[in-house]
């Protein structure tokens, strides 16, 4: 594994690094790789392992020829991927090969944020990062360190800050991504979508898509089902201000005006139990609080919604019907990314309870019940009591937060409220980008006495840091064990196919260390993760040799739909469906999702909304160079009659501004009659200032920068990004 | 209105092709220019120039072989396998005009050689032994110097028609893809070389002769041009696009001054003025017609290249 | 002799790449090349739109302009499936080949000869789909043998509506986009 004698020459303390991190990455990189050499196994290696581009972990299979990372394809074991990867899975390989990546620890030698740093060897940072964790500790506390992270990489690094004393712990994924959607079915359902979505769209009839552009955002098994749906003819409904490639397969495309989804879903509602189109069995035996739910809604007719949306009311009457002849198997969809305008929990549960009026919740091509493969965790010694409560949803301010909120940790970092936060951990996550106003993040950052961020890429909030601990790809490393909630119980493993080039360690290494310096290595009982991992898969008669070889394990076939014997129960205060909900009255909320006005933006600014390419996961993947090559940066979307309005030429480059002032990057104008014309859309993830991320560095520009506004969702504490508005900068 | 994207961004692929450079017009050029040469000393040789030992044909089939070698060393250059090479002449691709190109240069030069044997230069004489000895044996028949004539004009014309037929092949390129398209590098090259000669002759009525054969060669490249044009304009979609790109698109003013006006037009109303002696002769015209010839070749290659199917370039 | 040819579906791809950056590890593509890519056309007005999605590459067409100018015989027919094919050590890279396709499906190796989509025939020969195919997450693209009527590609081109490129410009591509 990782020998010491390796990084004998790649100690340059005291070197600066930064602008000259070329110069000095070369050395490591050549002799790295003679040492590689020497081992190289002549022909080609098959070796499974999962993908870690996103958040889908698809099995995988790499290919190495002659030693040499060659490609990697689809496990076809895998329920997942079913043997085909996406673009950036298939493009994963990149991220070992990445010229920009994170080589050896450093550390810090100028103020914050200037991106100048020394390398220092292992010991050197973790005794760095302990001795401030333990005066953080005795002056305010074990709580006073917080940890974002973000994927299963997380969860090594969250288990030493567990035992280190502090269970305060926030991933973007609820607040800024999925959590309003979870919260919202949670509400209807009394359970979560969960992840990988519990979305069973090959057997649906009629898929409605709300703002969700499969096909340009590649949750791998979603998009393989998408399509297997268009195959089958299924009557695809997409709602979105862009024409997106999927609204592109729709049979109708509902040009919505941006932040009237709700209404658009009461008009729906309203035509389905006005003309009796809902599944009444379906309500009657398994709904809660229908005919006050039906009362609620009588008076949102769609000529109601037609100022509200811009959507024909013929056309909300047909889409609403067609819906109901494909019941139950007309699935609309939750979507993923659902943190847009403040109201979204809301807007969630209006399409819960319109899922509910199809009475798809259960049923084939519709939402199944995911079934997992669980294996026993390593009896590890209990946690400290933690003496605070969680500091990120202060009284429960937001009563209906399922999971942690990061904004309600940076909130705590600038206050001091409820109790002082002094010292982050960032695994894995580029908190720059993922949250909205960095002007906060950045304050925050500035109020602690410890910055340390992991990661594998020098990624903008890795320049804002103290110390900054290399990571090993997944390609060059284990990870914990992987099962996914999904149709299928299955198990899969990662581990390493390649050696690190430089001296980046796995996470668990990097836990394990850590933990050890810090005192609490007790917490790590075994030698390796080899050992944890075959102390755990003993436990289910596997084996480590088994799961390396195999790459994938599954399970015994479950039920996963009522039609298939799973029994209809739900979590909710009723145990029933909850068209109208008590819990949000009692909490002061809306019982029955309301529509409210969005705010519009002011004259001669847009809308900015953002999305995904198929080919970068967030602002992770910009560097890597197979990907980069698949497309370097990002365009502006506007449409051609504004463009012709504004003088704006497809392919020339602007800047933005946005509504506080904030100018972003240069980004090319796309000029496109498939957006329209109060809003503009972009890729997120692009516009990168981290100034050690080269190729990455400068091209397109980033959403991020210009969300200096949000709102928060008063029922989960989620960021709302949507409510920005930008306007043209044609001098560049 | 249609938008089309590609992720496409090959090199001199992408957004516009453009895998030749300045090499293949310059090679296209001399090839032409010295096509002309062997066809008109060539004629020459067969009506007994060669006697009037002020004749272009005695040097200028010394200038045409550096001419041609230049011309191979541009197409050389060109190359992008050049440790290659060879492979030219293993084999003999009967669809590729380029293969029969090279094989007719290897004939090409040996004619060219008989040429420069009739008179050879000094220094040819001084280096090598057996060139003189040759040059007795050439000039001890009639019969001798009239295939030389005759090889010249034959293989002339075979470089000259060749030097279009090599793009007029290529379908994918509307803009090359005429019929007519060897004709007008045939006459633009005999007009060159008609020119050439015109500049450098020393006898008079060689000179006087020269001037009236190039003001020929250019009308005649006017009317190809024009009949060209035509073609273009009354065939499909793509090969109208591809006219139009000499017809009000980005390669109309390089086209209408320096090769219609500059290089056509001009030098013909001063030679006319010249072969009725209201003027006198003077390089300038045949200057003109020189760089009208190359930029010709500029012009037909790059906009060629330019020329496309699918209507829209991409951005 | 067979005759490979593809099938894509136009109505099931969305575009993602996944078939160029498979191309591109499969064949060790280097970096800002493309054997393969992906054209989107759009037509009408906001809202009222047509979006087409085409993966293209190298047509492998029967009547192949490239072939035909190669003056060293590099571009070649191969003898399995009728694929075109480059031999790099017989290129001289004159470049005739890339101005003879109307698709300019080929381009310059930094190596410096005429390189291009190969059908993967090294991984067809082993029993194997191309690459792009076998990686696509959607499904949209068929391969195999145009003269077999039995053959999966057979079926679709005639049970679904469909179009080649350019095929006016005389080259008779075995590229079958369905629409």
């Amino acid at each position: 594994m990782n020998h010491i004698s390796r990084r004998k020459f790649l100690r340059i303390s005291g070197f600066t690094v930064g602008a000259v991190a070329a110069a000095s990455g070369i050395g490591p990189v050549l002799k790295g790789a003679k040492r590689i050499n020497d081992k190289r196994i002549k022909g080609i290696q098959k070796i499974p392992t999962f993908c870690d581009v996103c958040f889908w972990k698809c099995g995988a299979i790499a290919y190495l020829n002659d030693g040499k990372l060659w490609k990697i394809e689809g496990n076809p074991e895998d329920p997942l991927s079913k043997g085909r990867l996406c673009p950036r899975g298939t493009g994963g390989i990149g991220a070992h090969f990445d010229p920009d990546r994170l080589r050896s620890p450093l550390i810090r030698t100028k103020a914050r944020g200037k991106e100048e740093w020394k390398e220092v060897t292992w010991d050197e940072a973790l005794d760095y990062i302990a001795v401030k964790m333990n005066k953080i500790k005795t002056q305010y506390g074990p709580e006073a360190v917080a940890l974002f992270a973000h994927g299963i990489g997380g969860n090594f690094i969250k288990h030493t800050i567990n035992a280190f004393g502090s269970q305060n712990f926030a991933a973007p994924s609820f607040s800024q991504c999925r959590g309003p959607r979870d919260v919202g079915f949670e509400l209807t359902y009394g359970e979560a979508i969960g992840s990988p979505e519990r979305t069973d769209i090959e057997n649906s009839k009629c898929l409605v898509l709300i703002g969700s552009h499969l096909g340009e955002n590649m949750h791998n098994s979603q998009v393989q089902e998408f399509a297997e749906a268009v195959q089958k003819d299924a009557v695809i409904i997409v709602v979105d201000p862009r024409f997106s490639v999927a609204a592109s397969k729709a049979k109708y495309y509902l040009p919505i005006k941006p932040g009237t989804d709700i209404a658009l879903l009461l008009a729906w509602m309203n035509v389905i139990v006005k003309e009796k189109l809902y599944d009444v069995d379906y309500v009657t035996k398994y709904g809660f609080g229908f005919e006050q739910f039906e009362s609620e809604i009588n008076d949102y007719t769609p000529e109601w919604a037609y100022p509200e949306t811009g959507i024909d009311p013929d056309l909300i009457r047909l889409t609403a019907r067609e819906m109901s002849k494909n019941k139950p198997s007309t699935l609309i969809h939750p979507g993923r990314h659902t943190s847009w305008y403040g109201d979204d929990a809301q807007r969630s549960r209006a399409i819960a309870l319109i899922n509910a009026l199809m009475g798809s919740w259960g049923r084939k091509g519709g939402f199944f019940y995911p079934t997992k493969y669980s294996v026993p965790d390593y009896p590890y010694p209990a946690y400290p009591e933690f003496k605070k409560p969680k500091v990120d949803n202060p009284d429960k301010k937001y009563p209906f937060a399922s999971e942690e909120i990061t904004t309600g940790i940076r909130s705590a970092t600038i206050t001091g409220n409820p109790y002082p936060i002094k010292g982050w951990v960032v695994c894995a996550t580029n908190l720059m980008n993922a949250l909205p106003d960095q002007a906060e993040t950045t304050k925050a950052i500035q109020n602690l006495d410890l910055m340390v961020v992991i990661d594998v890429i020098p990624s903008e909030i890795a320049g804002w840091a103290d110390v900054v601990l290399p990571e090993s790809v997944y390609l060059e490393r284990y990870d914990d064990l992987h099962s996914s909630p999904f149709k299928e119980k299955f198990l899969g493993i990662r581990q390493p196919v390649v050696e690190s080039p430089n001296d980046q360690k796995p996470n668990w290494w990097i836990a394990k260390k850590l933990a050890d310096k810090l005192g609490v290595g007790n917490y790590f009982p075994w030698k390796d993760i080899e050992e944890y991992l075959e102390f755990r898969l003993t436990k289910i008669g596997s084996s480590l040799d088994e799961l390396k070889k195999k790459g994938i394990i599954h399970g015994q076939k479950v039920p996963i739909f009522f039609e298939e014997g799973i029994e209809p129960k739900f979590d909710t205060p009723s145990g029933k469906i909850e068209f109208y909900s008590t819990q949000l009255q009692q909490a002061g909320f809306d019982p029955v999702p309301k529509y409210k006005k969005p705010e519009q933006p002011p004259p001669g600014y847009f809308r900015l909304l953002f999305g995904r390419s198929p080919v970068h996961s967030f602002s992770r993947t910009q560097s890597n160079r197979i990907l980069m090559d698949m497309m370097e940066e990002n365009e502006i979307w506007v449409n051609s009659d504004i463009a012709q309005k504004y003088g704006l030429k497809n392919a020339q480059h602007v800047k933005l501004k946005n509504q506080d002032g904030v100018v972003s990057n240069k980004i090319k104008v796309k000029v496109t009659e498939r957006i329209r014309t109060d809003c503009v859309y972009m890729v997120h993830g692009f516009g990168h200032n981290s100034r050690m991320l080269k190729g990455a560095f400068g091209k397109g520009a980033s959403d991020a920068q210009l969300i200096t506004k949000y709102v928060n969702d008063p029922l989960m504490g989620g960021t709302g990004m949507n409510v920005n508005f930008v306007t043209f900068e044609t001098e560049v | 209105m249609q938008e089309l994207t590609t992720t496409r961004h090959n090199p001199f692929i992408d957004p516009f092709t453009s895998v030749w450079g300045w090499e293949i017009p310059v090679y296209l050029f001399l090839g032409g220019l010295v096509a002309g040469l062997m066809i008109i000393t060539g004629y020459f040789i067969l009506k007994g120039k060669h006697k009037n030992p002020d004749s272009i044909v005695h040097y200028v089939p010394f200038l045409s072989i550096i001419f041609l070698t230049i011309g191979m060393f541009t197409l050389f250059l060109d190359l992008n396998h050049k440790l290659f090479v060879w492979r030219l002449y293993t084999t003999f691709q009967i669809t590729s005009p380029m293969s029969w190109g090279s094989w007719i240069l290897l004939l090409v030069y040996p004619a060219l050689i008989a040429n420069i044997l009739i008179d050879p230069p000094q220094i040819l004489i001084n280096t090598f032994n057996v060139v003189s000895k040759w040059s007795r044996v050439i000039n001890s028949k009639e019969s001798f110097m009239n295939n030389i004539g005759f090889l010249n004009i034959i293989f002339g014309i075979l470089l000259g028609v060749y030097t279009g037929v090599l793009l007029s092949t290529m379908g994918a390129r509307p803009l090359w893809n005429s019929s007519v398209l060897w004709l007008l590098f045939l006459v633009s090259g005999l007009s060159t070389a008609a020119a050439f000669g015109h500049m450098v002759a020393k006898d008079v009525d060689e000179r006087e002769f020269l001037a009236k054969s190039d003001n020929i060669f250019l009308i005649s490249e006017f009317v190809v041009i024009i009949l060209m044009l035509v073609g273009l304009m009354s065939s499909s979609q793509a090969h109208i696009q591809s006219a139009q790109l000499l017809l009000g698109g980005p390669f109309t003013a390089p086209f209408w001054v320096f090769v219609v006006g500059m290089g056509i037009i001009v030098p013909l109303f001063i030679q006319l003025l010249a072969v009725n002696h209201k003027i006198k002769h003077t390089p300038v015209a045949p200057l003109l017609v020189i760089t009208g010839g190359l930029v010709l070749r500029f012009v037909i290659v790059y906009a060629g290249q330019f020329s496309h199917y699918i209507n829209a370039h991409f951005q | 002799m067979a005759r490979f040819g593809m099938v894509i579906d136009t109505r099931k791809c969305v575009g993602c790449m996944d078939c160029v950056v498979a191309c591109k590890t499969e064949n060790n593509v280097p970096e800002g090349y493309n054997r393969d890519w992906i054209v989107t056309t759009v037509n009408g007005k906001y809202p009222t739109l047509n979006l087409e999605i085409q993966s293209q590459r190298c047509n492998h067409c029967d009547n192949t302009p490239c072939v035909a100018c190669c003056p060293t015989g590099a571009s070649h027919i191969h003898d399995v499936g009728a694929v075109v094919l480059v031999e790099h050590n017989m290129c001289i890279g004159c470049k005739a080949c890339l101005a003879a396709c109307p698709y300019d499906a080929r381009f310059i190796h930094p190596e410096g000869y005429a390189d291009k989509c190969t059908f993967c025939i090294h991984r067809v020969e082993k029993g194997e789909l191309p690459a792009c195919v076998a990686v696509c997450p959607t499904h949209c693209m068929s391969f195999g043998d145009l003269d077999d009527p039995e053959s999966d590609v057979s079926r679709l081109i005639v049970s679904r509506k469909n179009h080649q490129l350019l095929t006016e410009a005389g080259t008779s591509p075995r590229i079958y986009y369905l629409v």
